[in-house]
């Protein structure tokens, strides 16, 4: 009888605290959500009336406009580039057992260990010393480094799962490389690609670390700038902001999940 | 190896590089460039202020990876136990906080703790405060948002290493009368630690240098690493302290890193002889 009792206790004890961690996880994106509906002035919760105001002030606002399309377009160039340099790194690491390939796959995965700050802080004195000015190109340079480690990751994982006999078949049947490579490897790597470069993607949007040091007055990113807007003052503006935001990366996913099974990569991490 | 090549260059340039000088620069006396020493580092070591940034930064890591530790364990139970329809939800619910942006999940608690947040006019609507409470701008306050923020890198390996777990010695423990909760402590715990221990690093890390967070809902007022390094190079613009700043964060958490995960894999070991 008292066992029965000790194990509703524990089973009380953990649904308690699932269900807790649970609501934990789902409770901010849904406040996001409903607070960019709000018709007051305030962040005040629940929001006083509704209204799609803030939406339309936000189309007004050029000044998060502008750092919204740098972000766009930075992150679009860092997901390219690293997923073109990083894919190629991966293929050629993928079947080598020689030790300079580990210690380079090493130092490939090595920016997801080290602090960003870091990082950034490093490239900036760099650009300093040698008299390069801060442009978009060095905040791109900054971010892709940091997205090459998920594409080493998950394209690797891609290639390793790729049957080799495959490939030395193509060949012996008198495809060329680039052929084999185009019908043959891409294809069964298509998934590991896609996820790596939604996830670079979410990756440079998303960075701040790097971008605190390496963007200038210029080539403002979104992530600085709503930063800088919530230390002065609690905008609501950032809620239609955060709203759009959120909608937008549930569609990538869904997108991201269609072509590539993208929580299954993501997952496996 | 040809197609390597260009990432390593870019690489070498991008990255070695910078780190090296990052190195030499902490090296400099003065930020003027002026006389190799250490005067970086013993600035840093002699000054009480500095040392409690440190401390205090890898206590905040500490702290919330344990906090992510007690919730994400009771997730994991209930998602293995569980049918395809919650194991899709729990999934779901650790993947959305993952991809939304920081500085969205950051601004989210801010209108949750705020003067007029929900919390705060739960409280009052239900008499139990008096007054709004202070809960934005306080350490607490920090602890919790980067909980939530950083919940879904705990919850995945401890996920990944119950499924794992070998359901058989479950089953023995039970048949042999145990309860639960000693099943829990006595088979589950010790098997999944390691996965538990990689989820508590990765969280460690990610909450020491979550550069957002720490300053949007803990304030101006609680100076930690990320932020002093911020302050340094581009508000007070001493370069070499601001190297040797980030040369010692960096350290003192990979240290921390490595020398855990060493400890845990030679667990593992000491678990797979036994």
């Amino acid at each position: 009888m008292q066992r029965s009792l000790v194990d509703r206790v524990y089973s009380g004890v953990i649904g308690a605290i699932t269900g807790f961690g649970m609501l934990l996880l789902l409770a901010p994106t849904l406040v996001v959500l409903i607070i960019s509906f709000t018709g007051g002035i305030t962040l005040k919760f629940p929001p006083p009336s509704w209204s799609l105001r803030w939406y339309v002030e936000l189309l007004q606002s050029q000044e998060i406009i502008e750092p919204a399309l740098t972000s766009l377009k930075v992150a679009a160039a860092a997901t390219i580039l690293s997923a073109i340099l990083g894919g190629a790194a991966a293929l050629g690491l993928a079947r080598s057992r020689l030790k300079i390939a580990r210690a380079l796959d090493a130092l490939f995965m090595s920016p997801m260990v080290l602090p960003a700050m870091a990082f950034g802080l490093s490239l900036l004195l760099v650009f300093n010393l040698l008299g390069i000015r801060l442009s978009a190109a060095t905040l791109v340079l900054g971010h892709t480094i940091i997205c090459v480690p998920f594409v080493i990751r998950m394209v690797g994982a891609s290639v390793q799962q790729l049957n080799p006999v495959l490939v030395t078949c193509s060949l012996s049947l008198g495809a060329s490389r680039w052929y084999t490579f185009r019908r043959i490897t891409l294809p069964l790597i298509r998934r590991g690609i896609v996820a790596s470069c939604f996830v670079a993607f979410l990756t440079s949007f998303d960075n701040v670390p790097v971008s605190l040091f390496l963007a200038d007055a210029r080539t403002e990113v979104l992530p600085i700038k709503l930063w800088a807007i919530l230390e002065g003052s609690l905008d609501v503006r950032v809620a239609a902001v955060s709203g759009v935001i959120v909608l937008l990366t549930l569609a990538g996913l869904v997108c991201a999940e269609i072509f590539g099974g993208v929580s299954r990569q993501i997952g496996s991490r | 190896m040809p197609p390597v090549i260009p990432l390593a260059a870019l690489f070498l340039a991008a990255f070695v590089l910078p780190l090296i000088a990052l190195v030499a620069i902490s090296l400099f006396r003065t930020p003027q460039f002026a006389e190799l020493s250490l005067a970086q580092y013993l600035r840093f070591f002699s000054d009480p202020f500095s040392i409690k940034v440190l401390t205090d930064t890898l206590w905040l890591g500490a702290e919330v990876a344990l906090a992510t530790l007690i919730l994400a364990y009771p997730l994991a139970l209930v998602y293995v136990a569980s049918g395809q329809f919650m194991r899709t939800l729990i999934t779901f619910l650790i993947m959305l906080p993952l991809l939304t942006s920081t500085v969205v999940r950051t601004f989210a608690w801010i209108v949750i703790l705020g003067r007029d947040g929900i919390v705060n006019s739960a409280m009052l609507s239900l008499g139990l405060w008096q007054a709004p409470a202070r809960l934005l701008y306080t350490w607490e306050g920090m602890v919790l948002a980067l909980t939530q923020i950083q919940l879904p890198l705990m919850a995945l390996p401890v996920i990944n290493s119950l499924l794992r777990l070998d359901g058989n010695l479950t089953r023995a423990a039970e048949g042999l009368g145990a309860s639960r909760a000693r099943i829990f402590i006595t088979v589950i715990l010790p098997l999944t630690l390691p996965g538990a221990i990689a989820g508590w690093l990765l969280v460690f890390a990610a909450a020491a240098t979550a550069f957002i967070t720490q300053t949007l809902v803990g304030g101006g007022r609680l100076i930690l690493m990320p932020s002093y390094i911020y302050q340094q190079a581009v508000g007070v613009q001493d370069w070499p302290f601001s190297a040797a700043l980030s040369l010692i964060f960096t350290l003192a958490v990979t240290g921390i890193v490595f020398a855990i995960g060493a400890l845990s894999r030679r667990y593992v070991r000491g678990v797979d002889a036994a």
